[in-house]
């Protein structure tokens, strides 16, 4: 069996008093898509954040997530990255008020060559739009542009937090083929609502409940059992296509 | 008309002061969310050190080229008074706000008392080019040559600032951090160093202000970098918290209202007219007139 390129192990996080994670524990393989899944308010990107070191200020962590050699929990976040852990968080969040061209400026690491050829063939329309302010690209631009970020640099993991959130059908198909094709380069942490997606790019689910982990397997195996599905994730799974 | 002349242009000295001021503030807050209290102590270190240069640092002396390297050394101590302050105090204190205010208002307490110590209570005369004495006349008003000085220097430190800001990576990354400092720390970039950096800026902007100011008032007393302080905020609020062309929008705002009510209306109104247009912009745009993104 190979290594694991993220090993949770225990992660528990409390914030402002609520215990949101219970010792959660999974692994991401090394290679292809792990969703992480759940209802609405169960931990999800706060199991992603507390990875990355930004569980916010006030937030008490415990356990352990090893990213080879790094325990991720107690290493600053910009460290993790120059490590190669790659995030894209919940919302785009891209500089709204700088260019395209700086958004992309910003996340060049030193001492590596940015893969801005990567980046453009992937998303031709961000080099179209280099001197757009990013706070007037479309949600779909956005998200373009807050995965491109992350790809200017050769990654080992990268966790994406719901990359198709409140996006368009047209433009969630578009990201989840360039998810699709990321994806073949490096092992991703996917958080996503959207079981269309899922089916299309998961391999392996882990399906967080109520700040523990509820079920772990093949994302196929999960989204082919309706009662699962629905007993999991509240919803059904039937006609979920992207 | 020359009266007008005379008060715009003496506004316009005064709104530089607070601009020099308030750029730093206002980077450091928009930045790295400190309220900076002992930013006023940058401003006393800054002219202190100018006056004491001026009397006892090799080549420096009280007029010509003297004063200009008295004043760099001045400028030279404010930005170092202020990257080793947000080194040693601040940086420990980045999570706990509470903790951040009263460290910065001991500091600027416990700096007034320090300068008290050594130099006294009292003003002490500042040494002045004799040019700054003097006056110039435009459009038939007598414009004392001080205010023009703080004009121009105001202007070369906005330009200079914007340039940093719009060319220069480190620029790009406070330009970012001011929008979101999670997200460039996400990107891979250790945020900190640009604090110190801003840190240091902000000291090196108000210390020259104390230089300049101390050339405009005439003396140096322990108390000015305070009481230009609360101006400053009040201007850092009006401008918009991280915005430095919001700062000198929001200087002269504040400057010119002072001058024109304080000379048509009873002395001290300009100050309560200043109070109440923050009351205003506070009610109608919080956020200030540029919001929290840095304008380049």
């Amino acid at each position: 069996m190979t290594e694991p390129i993220l090993k949770v192990d225990d992660l528990s996080v409390r914030i402002a008093g609520l215990h949101i994670l219970q010792g959660v524990s999974f692994t991401v393989a090394p290679t292809g898509v792990t969703a992480l899944l759940g209802r609405n308010g169960v931990g999800k990107t706060t199991t992603l954040r507390a990875i990355v070191g930004l569980t916010p200020r006030g937030g008490e962590v415990s356990g352990s997530a090893s990213f080879g050699t790094v325990d991720t929990l107690r290493t600053p976040t910009h460290r993790l990255v120059r490590a190669g852990l790659g995030y894209v968080p919940e919302d785009r969040c891209v500089f709204a008020g700088l260019t395209v061209a700086e958004n992309l400026r910003l996340a060049e690491r030193p001492g590596a060559a940015p893969a801005y050829d990567r980046v453009f063939a992937l998303f031709p329309e961000l080099a179209k739009r280099a001197k757009q302010r990013a706070g007037t690209l479309s949600g779909g631009q956005q998200q373009m542009l807050a995965i491109g970020r992350v790809l200017l640099a050769d990654n080992t993991l990268l966790l994406v937090d719901e990359p198709t959130k409140g996006l368009a059908p047209k433009v969630v198909t578009e990201v989840a083929e360039a998810l699709e094709a990321v994806a073949e380069e490096v092992p991703v942490l996917l958080v996503e609502q959207n079981l269309a997606v899922v089916r299309r790019l998961a391999r392996d689910a882990v399906v967080l409940a109520a700040g523990k982990v509820a079920w772990t397997g093949a994302a196929s195996r999960l989204l082919g059992e309706p009662e699962l599905t629905k007993a999991l994730l509240g919803v059904g799974s039937a006609g979920v296509h992207a | 008309m020359s009266t007008f002349i005379l008060l715009t242009l003496t506004g316009l000295g005064l709104a530089a002061l607070y601009f020099l001021v308030a750029s730093g503030l206002s980077l450091v807050f928009g930045l790295a969310d400190v309220l900076n209290f002992a930013h006023g102590l940058f401003l006393s270190v800054g002219a202190y050190a100018t006056w004491w240069a001026a009397g006892h640092l090799p080549g420096a002396g009280p007029t010509g080229f003297g004063f200009v390297l008295a004043a760099a050394f001045g400028v030279v101590a404010g930005a170092a008074v202020a990257a080793l302050v947000e080194l040693v105090l601040i940086r420990p204190l980045y999570s706990r706000t509470i903790e951040q205010v009263l460290v910065t208002v001991g500091l600027s307490l416990a700096g007034v008392a320090l300068l008290q110590a050594t130099w006294g209570a009292d003003p002490r005369p500042f040494p002045r080019p004799e040019w700054t004495r003097g006056v110039t006349g435009i459009g038939g008003a007598n414009i004392p040559n001080a205010s023009l000085l703080l004009v121009l220097a105001a202007a070369a430190v906005l330009t200079l600032l914007l340039l940093f800001l719009r060319f220069t990576r480190v620029g790009l990354v406070i330009r970012a951090g001011v929008e979101n400092r999670e997200m460039v720390t996400a990107l891979g970039i250790d945020v900190r160093k640009a604090f110190t950096l801003v840190f240091a800026i902000g000291g090196a902007a108000a210390a020259l202000a104390g230089a300049l100011g101390g050339v405009y008032l005439g003396s140096v007393s322990p108390a000015q970098g305070g009481s230009l302080l609360i101006f400053a905020f009040i201007v850092v609020v009006i401008g918009g918290m991280g915005s430095v062309v919001g700062s000198a929008y929001a200087a002269v705002a504040v400057g010119l209202l002072q001058q024109f009510v304080n000379y048509y209306g009873t002395a001290g109104l300009g100050d309560i007219c200043v109070v109440a247009l923050l009351a205003i912009v506070l009610l109608v745009r919080p956020q200030g007139i540029a919001g929290r993104a840095v304008t380049a």
